[in-house]
């Protein structure tokens, strides 16, 4: 198809150029980086999400080895190679991630959903696994969470306790680990989100989301990119699509490179 | 040894690594149960299944310590995740022992089933 295209776009856009509602004072200039594998889906609803969060996102590449100059780098959801041998398995060592466990251990914020979390948890940068749902089946909703931990790079901005509501949809979302890891876990606040309601998936302790000792990584199998926009959320009391509880986690990275 | 032909048209001596890995007892293997459900259907019953993966190596020359060595590596830390697997087995075996399937009775057995399946599906 080529020419003119305006008769597609006369009354708008589709979906409009994302538009921020809630910039953090300071934020534009921050580049947030967003990694591509092969098989990766959730790649530009989460530079969408970063865009709306008032910074720029900045699309990585898995053959890439440099994360050129970004502030913090988000490893999206999908089924990266897909999801052979292991979910995450195979993406852990695309070129890319020498440099995010490099900077990952530097002190970058980094954020792993869904299959990034999976990947975070390949490459070591978390502990414990995701393992294929308890119930065998492949679980899509909105799903309630509760945030357990605020003093993580990507939850600062979420009140301690609260509940939030942000879609969940995978196959491979049971989250395990050995019974000392799990304590340890429990006892230094790095569990960050756990599921409210009925288990989704089988996770130990319905862990939905953790950290590392540092606080600046964060995986989550729930989708907080998925509940940014009004229109495009999960249903809320003040109407269907209304819910954008997922903008704190952005917002959070924003006012952690903001105030450091 | 088997020998098989290079791409230069020599003849080499192939070996061959098998590694085999299983979730591990303490982890719920969802897939496995889902099998011993279809089993069930069957009406094959009493059998509590597990879904382990086996990997094939293969490889000019011979198994030798530092191959195994490099393959005990390769199984710790790509082919199974200790978090959530053991491995249970790393042994060589004869590279002609390569099941050709439908030579093996469990190979003819499962194209039986193949062919059955497929009669079945183009009646409907």
């Amino acid at each position: 198809m080529s020419g003119d295209r305006s008769q597609y776009t006369a009354g708008g856009p589709l979906i409009g150029a994302p538009q921020s509602t809630s910039p953090t004072p300071g934020a534009s200039g921050a580049r947030i980086g967003v990694v591509t594998f092969p098989g990766s889906l959730d790649d530009r609803d989460a530079m969408r999400a970063v865009s709306l969060a008032g910074a720029r996102p900045v699309q990585l590449w898995h053959r890439d080895t440099s994360l050129t100059d970004v502030d913090a780098v988000v490893l999206p959801g999908g089924f990266s190679y897909g999801d052979y041998l292991r979910c995450g398995a195979i993406a852990r060592f695309a070129p890319i991630m020498e440099s995010v466990i490099d900077a990952a251990q530097g002190g970058m914020p980094v954020l792993g959903i869904c299959n990034g979390f999976q990947v975070l948890c390949e490459a070591h940068l978390l502990p414990g696994a995701l393992v294929r749902n308890e119930n065998q089946k492949f679980t899509c909703r909105d799903q309630r969470l509760i945030v357990e931990s605020t003093s993580t790079a990507w939850t600062n901005q979420f009140a301690e306790g609260q509940e939030i509501v942000i879609p969940l949809k995978n196959g491979e979302g049971g989250y395990m680990a050995s019974e000392e890891v799990l304590d340890e876990l429990e006892g230094t606040g790095r569990v960050v989100f756990r599921y409210l309601g009925p288990n989704p998936n089988g996770s130990r302790r319905a862990i939905a989301g953790i950290s590392n000792e540092r606080g600046n990584v964060v995986g989550l199998m729930p989708h907080p990119e998925h509940a940014v926009e009004a229109g495009y959320g999960p249903d809320t009391e003040d109407g269907i699509r209304t819910g954008t509880d997922g903008q704190g986690i952005f917002t959070s990275v924003l006012a952690t490179l903001v105030n450091a | 040894m088997d020998k098989q032909s290079h791409p230069e048209g020599k003849r080499v001596d192939m070996g061959r690594v098998v590694v085999e890995v299983m979730p591990k007892p303490e982890i719920l293997d969802p897939q496995g149960k889902a099998i011993g459900t279809g089993l069930q259907r069957l009406g094959i019953e009493g059998f509590e299944v597990r879904q382990g993966k086996r990997f094939e190596l293969t490889f000019e020359g011979e198994a030798t310590p530092e191959v195994i060595a490099e393959i005990e590596r390769a199984a710790t830390t790509l082919l199974s995740n200790p978090v959530i697997e053991d491995v249970v087995a790393i042994r060589e075996e004869a590279a002609e022992a390569r099941a050709e399937h439908p030579s093996t009775a469990i190979g003819a057995a499962s194209d039986a089933v193949a062919e059955a399946n497929d009669v079945e599906a183009s009646a409907r």
